[in-house]
């Protein structure tokens, strides 16, 4: 017979036992990772570049003499850095993403594929208009699609996020009141419990804030605002469905009495993904509305960025939006109307009533965002899109119904929710709050609900699990916050300590805070500094 | 020297025409850690009510109002690197300006230590 | 519909654990009149991936792809090799698919990343910190303009001839709004930069001077005295980077006692994309930190002692100061901050020298080459990859009727400038490690053919 003579022999495993701390600090696959700082060198590269000659100066006398001080790795050290780093962040790829007001949908990855398609990821922006009708096309067909599905009269497409889409609608409405003569029409209106970014934005744009209450049952304060109407309002700054999750039944009413008082409405559209292709806002009497692409529409988050906020606008406001923008004339030509053609354009194709504010950004706005967002309403075209709203809307509801009897849920007997349900730690065990329900949920593998917004709402939980989650991944979640709801109830002292499962435990917030270390320095000068 | 507190939850310590203004006990343990103090420079002129200034915790940045009209004589230079004072001695070391007082009638219209105490009790 | 999990019986069993007859029972709170009965009518329903990817395969053919042509534009977007592996990382989903990094915990990632970019950013840029991104860099020059005003509360900025147009553009448009004024200048098509005219307008209202480096027509000048002016009347001297891998052969803003440098941080990592989406880059002098606009990351210690990184100094920002805040500004640039990121530390400081240096000798080659067509003046003295010709006659018909024979041969200054008749024969050329030596001898000899 022939003897296994290498010792490796099948082992029964064994349960139990502690482990013993790992020399690398690792645990299996969960792996630390340094700075590149600190793995880098100044001279390692990962990228090779041809031989040869390097001649030539005519840099002035201004040459770089001193070190940069930039760490390189070569090609395979840098893809284990990004890939051990990506694996230390939740993601919706992973799971859930509950954060209400952010509509964290599936990416789907055709958007990709179409965004880097070299005839629209390689093309340079100030190319001559004949060489990029393609692109132009991709802008002029998506502001087609949003004028459509808002009922609205036009779209500027530049603005770069939300906020700034915030920014060109108040400045739209701005521009317009100074083209009345109405410029001291100096107080814009907002709701309490709008995003933080609307009274921001008004005040930028030299707008002073007031705030309208809110009904007990999570609604504007249609009397109050309706009173607060005259001479001096400019606009009424409203979020539709609201951050309660409440659609404003009173909207037209509102904008009605908004126009016959001479001043405009602008609604937030964060939570367009709630009504898109069931609602159109501009049948509601809204003037402007920002479109976050990455919400509605999926363009991906990444992490914080890119964004991309296209406004549409009503006949009133359009005249002002933002330049550039496109015009397809009758000969399916594509124009990109910039500051010189704006004048001729607007007598030859507007009546001569383009009255541009000016511009927001250096070229186009987020040429990368169009791209995705056209597939990804072509994918789903106007059927696809308001079943998209119809499940956003069941999903939240699911939930609200599936929790009410552990959860407190402060508008549950005001009707349905649209798509996010709002709950609140009222009746947890003393000393327990809404970050202890989150962070244990983040052992339970989910990323956290929105955390104490809206502020109208004591200790508020903001759910919204968008039309893309399955029944299976939604029980599962119910499952899970039910059971962390309970230990809250209980008293659970785990809770506070949570989470116990993730690449880190609590940061500590106050330090980062107090003495604020923004980038890396050598280990030198942090001896020094700590002197 | 006496000590009047305003709704807005503002001390003032008052000897001759001078103040001293900081934020009561109650009002750092409800903003919680304080990472961040922006004080008057010397020389401002504020009116009683006027927006002095700034005081950061993690999650919050809340403004403080003078409490009194008046020409700033100093800001606490301690607490731009050291804004934890407030937490641990509001009513004291964490004081914000000192103020020389343009018109002490306005003192009138503010707390003693007793009215404030219960002015708190009932929040 | 392929992204919708959701079966018929899901959506009736579920109906039935809330109570409720039907969907549209949900959408009780919408007034009979906005309701929709069915989808809107005038536009398509869904289609397939297949026919999605058809039709925009259609609308990107009838772009002229940068790559498959001799290619020269610049003037605030360049075209570089990005590395394959630089797309390939910010596609993995833990980025691309991840929310801000709010929940601290189960976002290390993107943090560190973050944490990571501003260090290198601020090194390159050659100040003490630096932000988390901005939309782009023109976008970030009006930032940098209204933290100046707050930092010195003087509302008059200087801004150079030398700053691109579009940046003036977006400047102009928001100083509508907040008041401030701007002194703003054209160009000339000449070697030297408005520095001492620059100099000779600084007074004690000036909140900042806004220079580009190098300009918009590739000029480049030492800043020194330029900064020294500045702070001899208590103004802020603004550095505005378009083409960052200039700072690997030049000295940085910083060193040169810039106040704030921000740039567009398109060069590395990002692509041209048409104009977006970009990063804004944003550095300042560590004594101004609270007066910076956009997320900052900083590092922290988590509960048991081990380094983690959090969003700080959040309080400047406008969903706690709502109408107090520093910037309007809120989604960032991420995903394109990590692209740059990636792309620099796959470079390193010897694969950044390298670039530069290339992209340096190809200018200096091309212009050697192209001031020798017939009627073409080089009008610089100094650049780095991009600098500005005479030609001439006006460059913009000339751009266009190159652009049909095949070749994309700049930016011409009518595009920037319209109806600016001094500066209509120009035209800015853009050299990077992208254009070959047969390249350049195309453009040399489609122009020789246009202005024969």
């Amino acid at each position: 017979m022939s003897i296994n003579a290498s010792g490796w022999k099948p082992t029964t495993p064994v349960a139990g036992g502690n482990a013993a701390p790992t020399f690398t600090g690792n645990k299996a696959l969960m792996l630390e990772e340094p700075l590149i700082f600190e793995i880098g060198s100044t001279e390692t590269t990962g990228v090779d570049f041809a031989d040869g000659d390097v001649a030539g100066s005519r840099l002035g006398d201004l040459t770089r003499k001193s070190a940069i001080g930039l760490p390189g790795l070569s090609e395979q050290e840098t893809v284990r850095h990004y890939t051990r780093l990506s694996r230390q962040n939740y993601a919706i790829d992973l799971g859930l993403f509950p954060l209400g007001s952010c509509t964290m949908k599936h990416n789907p990855r055709l958007n990709e594929k179409v965004a880097r398609m070299p005839g629209f990821a390689d093309i340079h922006p100030l190319q001559p208009v004949d060489t990029v009708q393609g692109a132009l096309g991709v802008i002029n067909e998506l502001a087609v699609w949003l004028i459509k599905l808002t009922g609205m009269y036009g779209v500027a497409m530049s603005p770069k996020a939300g906020a700034h889409g915030e920014l060109c609608g108040i400045l739209c409405i701005k521009a317009a009141l100074e083209k009345r003569g109405e410029g001291h029409r100096k107080v814009v209106l907002v709701p309490e419990s709008a995003h933080g970014t609307n009274p921001a934005t008004a005040a930028f744009a030299g707008f002073s804030v007031e705030d309208i209450p809110a009904t007990d049952e999570g609604r504007i304060d249609t009397a109050a605002l309706k009173a607060r109407l005259g001479p001096d309002v400019a606009a009424v700054m409203i979020t539709n469905p609201n951050t309660c999750g409440l659609f404003e039944r009173d909207l037209k009413e509102i904008s009605d009495a908004v126009h016959a008082a001479g001043g405009y409405v602008y609604c937030d559209g964060a939570n367009f993904n709630a009504i898109v292709g069931r609602v159109r806002p501009g049948d509601l009497g809204v003037d402007a509305m920002h479109i976050n692409l990455h919400k509605t529409f999926s363009t991906p988050h990444g992490g914080g960025g890119p964004g991309s906020g296209p406004v549409v606008l009503s006949e009133a406001l359009a005249p002002f939006g933002p330049l550039p923008y496109t015009a397809r004339t009758k000969d399916g030509y594509v124009h990109l109307i910039e500051e010189e053609r704006a004048e001729e354009f607007s007598n030859e194709h507007f009546g001569g009533k383009l009255d541009s504010f000016g511009r927001m950004v250096a070229f186009h706005g987020q040429m990368g965002m169009f791209t995705r967002a056209l597939a990804y309403i072509l994918s789903h075209g106007a059927d696809g899109l308001k079943q998209v709203a119809e499940d956003a809307v069941l999903n939240a509801n699911y939930v609200l119904r599936s929790l009410e009897d552990v959860l407190d849920a402060p508008f549950a007997g005001a009707g349905p929710c649209m798509h996010e349900a709002i709950f609140s730690d009222k009746g947890f065990a003393a000393g327990f709050s809404t970050i202890d329900a989150a962070k244990a949920l983040i052992d339970e593998g989910f990323h956290p609900m929105t955390m104490y917004f809206p502020l109208v709402v004591h200790g508020a939980m903001l759910i919204e699990p968008t039309e893309t989650e399955s029944r299976g991944a939604l029980d599962q979640f119910i499952g899970a916050l039910r059971s962390v709801a309970e230990r809250a109830k209980a008293g659970d002292p785990s809770l506070k300590t949570a989470p116990h499962f993730a690449p880190r435990a609590r940061l500590d917030e106050t330090l980062a805070a107090r003495k604020p270390v923004l980038t890396w320095k050598p280990p030198v000068v942090q001896a020094e500094a700590a002197e | 020297m006496s000590r009047y507190f305003t709704e807005d939850h503002e001390w003032i310590d008052v000897d001759g025409d001078t103040g001293t203004v900081g934020i009561s006990d109650y009002a750092q343990s409800q903003l919680g850690d304080i990472v961040f103090v922006e004080v008057p420079d010397a020389g401002r002129a504020l009116g009683k009510g006027d927006e002095a200034a700034v005081v950061e915790s993690v999650k919050a940045a809340s403004d403080v109002y003078s409490p009194v009209s008046g020409n700033v004589l100093e800001g606490n230079p301690a607490l731009t690197d050291e804004p934890a004072l407030v937490n641990s001695d509001p009513e004291g070391e964490g004081w914000f300006f000192k103020i020389t007082l343009s018109d002490a009638s306005e003192l009138d219209a503010l707390m003693d230590e007793t009215a404030y105490a219960a002015f708190v009790a009932k929040l | 519909m392929r992204y919708l999990p959701l079966t018929p019986t899901d959506r009736q069993d579920m109906l039935a654990v809330i109570g409720a007859s039907s969907i549209d029972a949900l959408f009780a709170d919408v007034p009979e009149a906005a309701r929709l009965d069915g989808p809107i009518h005038d536009l398509p329903n869904h289609a397939s991936e297949l026919a999605v990817e058809r039709h925009m395969a259609a609308l990107a053919r009838k772009n002229t792809v940068a790559g498959e042509v001799p290619f020269f534009l610049g003037a605030g977007a360049y075209r570089h090799h990005v590395p394959a592996s630089v797309d390939h990382l910010i596609q993995r989903g833990e980025f691309l698919t991840a929310y801000t990094p709010y929940q601290p915990e189960i976002a290390q990632g993107t943090l560190q990343m973050l944490f990571e970019f501003q260090t290198q950013v601020a090194a390159l840029l050659g100040t003490d910190v630096a932000n988390a991104s901005m939309y782009d860099g023109s976008t970030a020059c009006w930032e940098a303009i209204g933290m100046a005003r707050r930092i010195t509360r003087r509302g008059k900025a200087i801004l150079s001839g030398g700053l691109h147009p579009h940046y003036v553009s977006v400047a102009k448009t928001m100083a509508k709004y907040t008041g401030d004024a701007l002194d703003t200048a054209l160009p000339t098509l000449g070697a030297d930069t408005d520095l001492d005219a620059l100099i000779a307008k600084i007074d004690d209202d000036t909140s900042c001077v806004v220079v580009q480096y190098p300009d918009i027509l590739g000029r480049i000048a030492d800043l020194t005295p330029l900064a020294d002016a500045c702070h001899a009347k208590k103004a802020l001297l603004i550095a505005v980077v378009t083409e960052p891998v200039a700072l690997g052969a030049l000295r940085s803003p910083g060193e040169m006692d810039a106040d704030i440098v921000v740039g567009e941080g398109q060069s590395l990592g990002v692509g041209l994309q048409f104009g977006g989406p970009y990063v804004g880059l944003f550095g300042c002098k560590e004594k101004y930190v609270r007066q910076m606009p956009g997320r900052l990351c900083g590092q922290t210690v988590d509960a048991e002692g081990r380094r983690g990184f959090v969003l700080t100094l959040s309080t400047r920002e406008q969903h706690i100061r709502r109408e107090k805040a520093t910037s309007n500004i809120c989604t960032n640039s991420g995903l394109c901050a990590l692209a740059f990121s990636i792309h620099m530390t796959l470079l390193g400081e010897a694969g950044l020298r390298r670039l530069a240096a290339l992209n340096h000798a190809g200018a200096c080659r091309a212009a050697d080459r192209l001031a020798k067509v017939p009627g073409v003046k080089l009008i610089n003295d100094t650049f780095f990859n991009e600098f500005t010709l005479d030609i001439g006659k006006e460059a913009r018909p000339v751009v266009r009727d190159l652009a049909d024979k095949g070749v994309l041969a700049g930016v011409s200054l009518g595009r920037l400038y319209p109806g600016e008749d001094a500066l209509a024969n120009g035209l800015i050329v853009a050299v990077t490690e992208t254009a070959t030596d047969e390249d350049i001898e195309a453009l040399a000899t489609a122009l020789e053919e246009a202005l024969a």
